[in-house]
Parts: C-alpha cells; sequence; structure tokens
C-alpha cells in the first residue's frame, strides 16, 4: 500500500466534484475490493473519498412499481429484502452466489457494479496486463486462461467481469443513476455502463471522472420465473466459470465477457419461439475460445438450455 | 538398548486408572486461540517497539540480480534498512557449521546474485511501520540478467532420473508376472503442485538481550531451526533462544526455516531494536515450499479371481535444481498388498521451480491418487466389489520384506466402514442413481500411513503447590500436543488436567524432534511419560524417606497416585502437603524415549478405508461431496477429539486434492499462478457435507510404551481417491488428472453423450 490521504463526503455532488478534482482520487465504500488491490499495489489512489455514510443505502418502492436501491445498500441487505425476494428473487439468488456472508455485509450496490476482473494475471503485479499498466501486453492471452472470456474480448485483454449481482441486474433491465461532478444526474442501464475492453481495457465503463453511482433502479419484473445458477470449482467463496440469469424472457450472462453479458440474440430466438438449446445456441454462434477456455462454450450452452427450462417448467 | 518387549509392561497409560487416556478432552490453549489471545509469533510483545521488515520477492525464476537501486526507498519515510544481496551483513555459506554437531547449517539469507527461482527474497526493507516499509518495498529498484527458466514439469518427464541413492525395488519378476496376468490394467495419473496455506503465514520477531538473540517464530521443528539460525549468526548455539509456542498450521511447509528467521535476527542485531518479519500470503505461494506435482504409472496383473498377480507403481516428480527432495509417492504401496511380481520406485527431475518439499502425508497423499482408483478400475473389470478386492489381497505379512505386522486391521476398518456407511446400497455400475439435479455416486479406498518413534526427551516438575509442570521443545502445530501431553501428565501423576501445566516450544526445554510425519504425539509423549514416571519414582522415594509423611517408611513401589493425593493403601497425603513440607523447592526430572532395538523386526502402519458419496451435477460438472466416512486403525488413542479432528482434516484435504485443490505453473514466467485464497482453492464450509471418523479400539505394543500411533497424515492418505471413484460411480466418467474440475468432467460426459 502507498500513502493516500482520506476525506468523508457530505453529499454525493461534493464527492463527485471532490473525485473529479483530486488527480489519483477514488471512492471507497465497503472496500472489500479496493483494499486488497490497494494492499498488493495494484490500486494506487492518492486520495480515498468515502462515500459509505452518504444517505443513499435505503431501498424504496418507485413511482413506476419498480425498486430503488440506494448505491450504498449493502450486498446483504438487498439479497435479504423481502420485497426483492419476492419480486426479483434472480437477484437476491445472485447476490448470496457471490463473495462470503462477510464480505457481503460490507460491500454495497455501487461497489459490487464497479469491482474489477480476478483475472490471476491483473494481481499479480509482476506480470504484464493491460488492464493494471497500459500498453504492457496481455499474460492471460497465451497464458492460464482457462477462465477467459467468450464474448467480446479483445487481444488487449481477455479478462471478465466478476460480479453476479450485476447480471441478475442485467437480466432485470435495471437502470444506474449517477451524478456527475457538475452535479449533474443522469441513468444508464446497467447494461451499457461497463465497456467491452477493445484497445483500451484499464477504461471499464462509461461512467465519466468523477461520476457517482447513487442508485440502482429496478423496473417492475417482467412476466414470467426467475432463476439465478453460477457454475463454480467450490461450493462457496469463489469466482464462477460462468453463470446465467433468467427473468421471464430476459437472459443475461456472467464470467464470459469483460461485462454482464445480455443475451439479446437468444432473447430474440426465444421470442420467437425457438426452444432454450437453439435459442443459447444461436447466442454462442457470437463466442470465440482460446483452449484452454473451450469448455466454456458447452457449459454456457448446457447452463442456460437448463436454467430457461427450468424457468418455463416453473410457468 | 530398549526392546519392544520392554514396552509391554503394564505403566500409568496403559493402565489409565483415572480414565483421561482417551478422553475426548478440550483442548489446552482452546480458550486462548479462540478468544485470540494465544500469541503467535508475530504477536508477541517484545521489550521495546519493534520495527517492521518486508521481504521483496525475485521476479524473475532463474537469473542473476545484476543492480539494485536503493536511494529512492533508503529516503522514505521512517526506514531503516534496505538490504540486498550487495549490503546485507555477512553470514557463513549455506550449510557451514561452526559446531559439527549442529542439527541445520548457516541458511544465508539474501546470499548472493544468483536467483533459484521466482518469488526468492532478493531484498529486504526494515521501517519504523510496516505501513511505511512496505510503502518504501515499491520504491526498490532491481535489476536482473535473466535466464529462460526450464519449469515445464509434464516436457521434461523422459529426462527425469533416479533420485539420489535411490534404486527401484523389485520382487519377483514384475514384467513377466503382468504379461502373463489374465487380467491387466495400466493406466497414468497425475497430481498437481500444491501449497500448505498454513492459516499463519510464517513469521519471525526476533531481539538481542546482550549477546543472545531471542527469536519467536513459526516452526515445526525447533533444534534444526535454533542451530541453524546459530551458524547463520556465526553465533553460539545457546546463544540463540527459540521460541513457537502457538502455530497456526504447518502441514509440512515450517519443517525447515525461511528468509524470515535469519533478516529478522540481523535487522535486530543491526538495528539494536525488535524486528518482526511477516511473509505475506502471496508470498507464501512461491517462497516457501510447495508438495510438487506428480506423474504416476500404477500396472496391475490379476487373476479373475482377483489376486494379483503384478503390481507395480512408477512415479514421476520434481524438485528445485538446487534441491533434493523427492515425492515418494510409490512408497506406501510397498506394504499395501499382497502380489509375487512387485516393481516400484521414482524418477526425479530438477526444474527452476520454487522449491518441492514435504506436505501433509507427503508420498501418500498423492500416491493413493492413483492406487486407490487403479484398484476400483479393476474391481470394475473383474467384475468384483472395490472392498472385496483389497480383501483378496490383503497380506499376511509385509509383502516387501516378509515382517509380520505390528498390529493391522485394515480388514476390519474395510469391513465396518462398508457396514457403517451403507456401502450394499452401492449400485456397481456407474449413473444409476439420482436425487433431484445431481448424479450420485459412492466410491472408497484403503489408507495407510506409516508409524515412527524418534528419540525424544521431556522435563517434568512438580511445583510446592501440586502443579506438574512439563516442559519439552516440542511444538503443537494445532494437533493437539498441549492437550494430549496434559493428559499423560496428568494420568501419570494422578492429578486433575487443571493441575497440570505444558510449557513446549522453546529451545531452552529437554528437545523433542517437533511436530511432522504422524511422529509428534508418539514421540513426544512416550517422552512425557518417562518423565512422568521418573517423577513418580522421585516423589515416592520423598514420601517414604519424609518422617513428617504418613507414608514414612513405606515401600515406594507401592504408593499410588491419584485425585492429588500419594498414598500406600489408607495412608495418604495431598502431594501438594508432601511437595510443600519434604521438597519446597520443588522436584525436577527428565525422562527419555529412544527406538527399539529391535523395532525394525515388525512391520508398523496405521491403516483405514474411507467412503464417499458425492453428487455430479452432469449439465455442469460440479462435484460436490455429500458425506465422508473414515474408519481407522491406529494404536490406542489418547484424545478422542484431537485425534478426530485430525483424521477429519485430512479427509477433507484429501476432498480437496480430488477436487480443487492445484496451483499451476506459468511455464513463460517460472511461477504458480494462484497468489492467494480466493484462487487457490481450499475447501469451504459449503463444500463438505457430514464427514465422520470412526477409529477403531487398538493398542500396538510394539509402537512405543503407549502402543499409541499417529494420525496427523492418515486422514489424508487415500481420501481422495475415495473420491474420484465416488465421482465415476455417480456419472462414469474418470478423470486421472487432478483435480477433478468442472472443465475435465464435463469434457468426460459430453464424451459420453451425456
Amino acid at each position: 500500500m502507498r500513502p493516500f490521504t482520506y476525506e468523508r463526503a457530505t453529499s454525493a455532488a461534493g464527492a463527485a466534484k471532490a473525485a473529479a478534482l483530486t488527480r489519483g482520487a477514488r471512492f471507497i465504500a465497503g472496500g472489500t475490493n479496493l483494499l486488497d488491490l490497494m494492499k498488493l499495489d495494484i490500486e494506487r489512489p492518492t486520495h480515498l473519498i468515502d462515500v459509505s455514510r452518504l444517505p443513499m443505502a435505503a431501498i424504496a418502492a418507485t413511482a413506476e412499481g419498480g425498486l430503488s436501491l440506494g448505491a450504498a445498500a449493502t450486498n446483504s441487505d438487498v439479497a435479504a429484502n423481502a420485497e426483492i425476494r419476492a419480486r426479483y428473487p434472480v437477484l437476491s439468488e445472485a447476490i448470496v452466489a457471490g463473495g462470503s456472508p462477510q464480505l457481503r455485509n460490507k460491500a454495497t450496490v455501487g461497489g459490487n457494479l464497479l469491482q474489477r476482473t480476478r483475472c490471476a494475471y491483473f494481481y499479480d503485479t509482476s506480470k504484464p496486463c493491460n488492464k493494471r499498466a497500459p500498453g504492457s501486453g496481455c499474460s492471460a492471452l497465451e497464458g492460464l486462461n482457462r477462465n477467459a472470456a467468450i464474448f467480446g474480448a479483445s487481444p488487449h485483454c481477455i479478462a471478465t467481469h466478476p460480479s453476479d449481482m450485476s447480471v441478475a441486474l442485467v437480466a432485470l433491465g435495471a437502470r444506474v443513476e449517477l451524478v456527475s461532478p457538475s452535479g449533474d444526474t443522469r441513468t444508464l442501464p446497467v447494461a451499457d455502463l461497463h465497456r467491452l475492453p477493445g484497445e483500451t481495457p484499464q477504461i471499464e465503463t462509461e461512467l465519466i471522472p468523477g461520476e457517482l453511482i447513487t442508485a440502482v433502479v429496478l423496473p417492475p419484473p417482467p412476466a414470467g420465473g426467475q432463476l439465478y445458477r453460477k457454475v463454480r470449482d467450490r461450493a462457496s467463496y469463489a469466482g464462477g466459470l460462468a453463470s446465467v440469469a433468467v427473468a421471464g424472457g430476459q437472459v443475461a450472462l456472467g464470467m464470459v465477457a469483460h461485462k454482464p453479458w445480455r443475451a439479446a440474440a437468444a432473447e430474440a430466438a426465444l421470442a420467437a419461439g425457438a426452444s432454450p438449446a437453439e435459442a443459447i445456441a444461436k447466442e454462442l454462434e457470437g463466442a470465440s475460445s482460446l483452449g484452454r477456455n473451450d469448455f466454456k462454450v458447452p457449459l454456457v450452452a448446457r447452463l442456460t438450455a437448463a436454467a430457461i427450462s427450468e424457468v418455463k417448467g416453473r410457468g | 538398548m530398549t526392546s519392544v518387549h520392554d514396552w509391554a509392561a503394564p505403566n500409568p497409560v496403559s493402565t489409565n486408572r483415572s480414565g483421561l487416556i482417551g478422553k475426548p478432552v478440550d483442548r489446552y490453549e482452546g480458550p486462548l486461540k479462540v478468544t485470540g489471545t494465544a500469541p503467535y509469533a508475530y504477536e508477541v510483545q517484545p521489550p521495546s517497539p519493534p520495527a517492521y521488515g518486508v521481504m521483496i520477492g525475485a521476479e524473475i525464476a532463474t537469473g542473476r540480480l545484476t543492480g539494485a537501486d536503493i536511494a529512492e526507498a533508503e529516503a522514505a519515510p521512517g526506514v531503516l534498512a534496505v538490504w540486498t544481496h550487495f549490503n546485507v551483513p555477512a553470514q557463513p555459506p549455506r550449510g557451514a557449521k561452526a559446531h559439527p554437531r549442529s542439527t541445520a547449517g548457516s541458511n544465508p539469507a539474501l546470499e548472493n546474485d544468483k536467483v533459484a527461482y521466482f518469488g526468492q527474497p532478493v531484498a529486504f526493507v526494515v521501517a519504523d511501520t510496516l505501513e511505511n516499509a512496505v510503502s518504501a518495498s515499491h520504491l526498490v529498484k532491481l535489476t536482473y540478467a535473466a535466464e529462460t527458466p526450464d519449469v515445464d514439469f509434464r516436457a521434461r518427464l523422459e529426462d527425469a532420473g533416479q533420485p539420489p541413492g535411490e534404486q527401484d525395488v523389485e520382487i519377483g519378476d514384475f514384467a513377466s508376472g503382468f504379461t502373463a496376468a489374465e487380467v491387466q490394467l495400466d493406466e497414468t495419473w497425475s497430481t498437481p503442485i500444491q501449497n500448505h496455506c498454513q492459516m499463519e503465514p510464517c513469521a519471525t520477531l526476533a531481539w538481542w538481550e546482550g549477546e543472545k538473540c531471542i527469536v519467536h517464530t513459526s516452526i515445526q521443528m525447533v533444534k534444526p531451526a535454533q542451530h541453524g539460525l546459530a551458524e547463520t549468526l556465526g553465533i553460539g548455539r545457546d546463544d540463540v533462544h527459540l521460541l513457537t509456542r502457538y502455530i497456526g498450521g504447518g502441514f509440512g511447509g515450517k519443517g525447515g526455516t525461511y528468509d524470515d528467521l535469519a533478516l529478522a535476527a540481523l535487522a535486530a542485531r543491526a538495528l539494536g531494536r525488535p524486528v518482526k518479519v511477516a511473509f505475506t500470503r502471496q508470498q507464501m505461494m512461491n517462497a516457501t515450499i510447495h508438495r510438487p506435482a506428480t506423474v504416476q504409472r500404477v500396472r496391475l496383473g490379476a487373476k479373475k479371481d482377483g489376486t494379483l498377480d503384478a503390481f507395480s507403481m512408477m512415479t514421476w516428480t520434481h524438485c528445485n535444481r538446487n534441491g533434493n527432495f523427492t515425492e515418494h509417492a510409490s512408497n506406501f504401496a510397498r506394504a499395501l498388498y499382497a502380489a509375487p511380481n512387485r516393481l516400484t520406485g521414482h524418477r526425479l527431475v530438477r526444474l527452476d521451480l520454487p522449491v518441492a518439499g514435504p506436505m501433509r502425508a507427503p508420498g501418500e497423499a498423492s500416491g493413493t491418487m492413483s492406487l486407490e482408483c487403479a484398484m476400483d478400475e479393476l474391481a470394475e473389470k473383474l467384475g468384483l466389489d472395490p472392498v472385496e478386492l483389497r480383501i483378496k489381497n490383503e497380506p499376511p505379512v509385509d509383502p516387501e520384506n516378509g515382517r509380520p505386522f505390528s498390529m493391522r486391521q485394515m480388514v476390519r476398518c474395510l469391513k465396518e466402514g462398508a457396514q457403517l456407511f451403507g456401502w450394499d446400497r452401492r449400485l456397481p455400475t456407474p449413473g444409476l442413481v439420482r436425487d433431484g439435479r445431481w448424479l450420485v455416486g459412492m466410491g472408497m479406498a484403503a489408507a495407510i500411513r506409516g508409524n515412527f518413534l524418534l528419540p525424544a526427551k521431556c522435563g517434568f516438575s512438580v511445583e510446592p503447590d501440586g502443579t506438574i509442570v512439563v516442559r519439552q521443545g516440542m511444538t503443537d502445530i494445532g494437533t493437539g500436543t498441549y492437550t494430549v501431553l496434559a493428559q499423560i501428565a496428568a494420568e501419570t501423576l494422578g492429578v486433575p488436567l487443571g493441575q497440570v501445566r505444558v510449557e513446549i516450544g522453546d529451545s531452552e526445554m529437554p528437545p523433542a524432534p517437533g511436530s511432522g510425519g504422524q511422529f509428534g504425539a508418539a514421540t513426544a509423549g512416550s517422552a512425557a511419560l518417562m518423565a512422568g514416571m521418573n517423577l513418580r519414582k522421585a516423589i515416592a522415594a520423598l514420601a517414604v524417606g519424609d518422617p513428617g509423611s504418613p507414608l514414612h517408611g513405606g515401600s515406594p513401589d507401592e504408593v499410588t497416585f491419584q485425585d492429588g493425593v500419594v498414598a500406600i493403601s489408607n495412608r495418604s497425603e495431598t502431594l501438594s502437603d508432601l511437595i510443600q513440607r519434604a521438597a519446597p523447592a520443588g522436584i525436577a526430572v527428565e525422562g527419555e524415549i529412544r527406538p527399539a532395538a529391535d523395532a525394525r523386526e515388525w512391520s508398523t502402519q496405521t491403516y483405514g478405508a474411507h467412503y464417499v458419496e458425492v453428487g455430479v451435477d452432469p449439465i455442469t460438472g460440479e462435484v460436490r461431496v455429500r458425506r465422508m466416512l473414515g474408519v481407522f486403525a491406529a494404536g490406542r488413542i489418547i484424545n478422542a477429539k484431537t485425534a478426530r479432528s485430525q483424521l477429519t482434516g485430512g479427509m477433507i484435504w484429501g476432498a480437496a486434492s480430488a477436487l480443487t485443490e492445484a496451483n499451476p505453473v506459468d511455464v513463460r514466467y517460472g511461477s504458480l499462478l494462484n497468489q492467494d485464497l480466493a484462487q487457490y482453492l481450499v475447501p469451504v464450509q459449503a463444500d463438505i457435507g457430514e464427514v465422520e471418523a470412526i477409529i477403531l479400539d487398538e493398542v500396538d505394543d510394539k509402537a512405543n510404551p503407549m502402543g499409541i500411533k499417529g494420525v496427523g497424515e492418515l486422514g489424508n492418505s487415500g481420501a481422495g481417491a475415495a473420491v474420484a471413484n465416488a465421482v465415476y460411480n455417480a456419472c462414469g466418467v474418470r478423470v486421472r488428472d487432478y483435480p477433478i474440475s468442472p472443465d475435465k468432467l464435463l469434457a468426460g460426459l459430453i464424451a459420453q453423450g451425456m
């Protein structure tokens, strides 16, 4: 860890402004990812702006019949919320599939969305990584890349986004609410929050410098059942090899791309009457793998077809 | 010299008058550990505020450190010292011994410009706070002349040769026996590199009192660490006082010492203040030892009735270029099954990988993963039950050397395990049992592990208040040493457990070899029994010789010890009354155990049988353990709770070896991929369903005076194979390249059209 300064924000807009004004500033809330990365010298902020005590932890009904999740609400509180368990069970299931109870007690909605990849080469500062040291190269490309992306990767980065929660949010069509350093607010679909790596894998989201997530808004749940399934080497506290969130006819995939992956082709095929297996096969026409992660293609096919069938079977 | 026959005489442990031996007594140090008040090495309070040292590991696997720019780091806030091989204080060359009888030679830190493996400590920063030291460590600029590392084990199998001083062991004529066999099996398995992942990383706190170095460290064996540090510092062995009171796991990984020990001591001397040095979790992976990978070829030739005619197990493995360690994965097999024609051996290749060394159940943990699956495969070929096949090949005497077994309850373990587990409900054809989304299967395997007794001493004393104090240069790495020593002392001197104090982990106490190879309890405990019996004699003599004692004039042989009271029939007094009056300074004695001269006339092992039920998700290839049962025979058990805990821990480790644990080598860099416990997957609570370990009643009077044997390694032996066999029974896929991760199992499922 390197020396840094710290301030506690008093307003969301103030936090955004301070972040834009201070070079090397980062927001901190639960700190479950950022502090680890600072200790490992991967993140090197010079200034931390603590947003964890801003009044952004509420979970409240929206006028449209959906729910608003404050960005500082903890993962545990969201997962345990009765309204969410009743109407958005896929979100609850996704959250409890991630981390551990201790981590979920600290981790927040905003932080979960902005967590960074678990690619082993990103974590090993002795190795090249375009995400950590832009221009240094991608060690994973020809390395031990069993868990690399199969959608939307680039020669500069094949890392995946590790969040479970965000996969469910994408399937539910959720939006993030943002406040900019100038105090302006805007919203963005969660599906459009993260970027594909392209030539700049170090830039992971569409947020402008200093912009702060203040809430996530869930629209009313789509008709039909919901399900989250995650495949992992170990039964708990393990990053996924692949995951799927199904909400009615909406499908998102996790740990297969640099962002939670909206399976638009599969959704379109389903809407046109394709079987679950045919629908995911349509999506996987766009997949490519590198050898060690070849298994992810049949894994996603089987996992997704089974999940969609299970949801359909529940009627 | 002692004979094993001398050990058969009744003693306080075998008589067990107050019944403490065998009881599931709570851990002696348990309350300290669960309240966070047991001071581990890094947490001991030094006499003055410590400085903090951090090590920097090499970022190349082989080559030379050509330059070090330390100016910026030296100028950073709070920095007290920055060392590389260019400026580290002089230390005697590696292996040097100023004292010919030292149990370890000099182990110099930052010794020269050579980099022998990725992560090798090459620089060291000391500062007033940990934060300042870590921050400054990022400012040290090192330059290397890197060479291409030779680290691809699988590509170098053909270059592997006989380990030094070893030969293949052949009995009969394996080749002919195998060729002529009615049924043959010839398969190859591979196991990956594994890390110990102790909860407590290696750490040292050192300070100096005049010419004497006081050092608290986390280590399994006290004497070699003390001697090695003295040699490294160039001082007398008695000028190192080494303490290791509480240890957060060892598993073989703390059997030797690392550079934290010398660097803390050297820096404390140079700076004139205490210095702490700890490995980070990331450094533990590459810069301490690991269990090396293996490739194992097993060939079995049998008659149609299941009788083995020929048996061979060959293991290929690796160690560091400068190292000398062989993972003896074939050794255990020599005592396991009868077969007239036998061939076993090892091949070793030296690579530029980090240092290979022993890890829990070295040999058995890897080796059972092949042979015990091969037996499962052979049983299937023969149409025999795997339990029956094993019983059929049960040897009447040790099949390699013809020695009688001291005590062998393998068949009873197999049979009782089968009954308790419900093995009769297993369907031999795989893939037939379903529970919801899971395919369910059962598997079993045998367990075996050798038993050893080493020389050891122990000190016993009685204090004026009647407290019995045990002192021994022994360690407790979480195994239960404190607790079993307290039980032996209480039973031997006839006092309640609360009247015993155990002091261990100190180089100034009577030496014991430490914790390893599952010899700890038998070795340290036998020495304690001997010391306790010597103290009984001294107390008895004191009582009958003291005119003030009601026992005065009696025969010392007739003195009994129970409930804190010494007595001859109805004449009695409390131990504390006697000591306060007749020996107000207390009495201190020593005792000693040595291996018996004739112990090698018997083949002495510990045994077990594992039964496992797993679920396999046929869609995803995920495997989850549903229940594990182990039945073990390992001599008399001193403490049913700590013994069971070691056995179930070993079983869980085996499940992990089968399913998740591995650290792959990136052959481009010569480094291990997984850096932390989020990447290196040891089981979590959710991975393990029901786990039970049953221990059969047994006394092995050829093992030691207490008739006990070790259990620390036994639970691990065979457990992984039982999981792998259960996976096959569940879904019909054999994965012989461990671990059986979803990607590998999925390939097998797809190949079968599932």
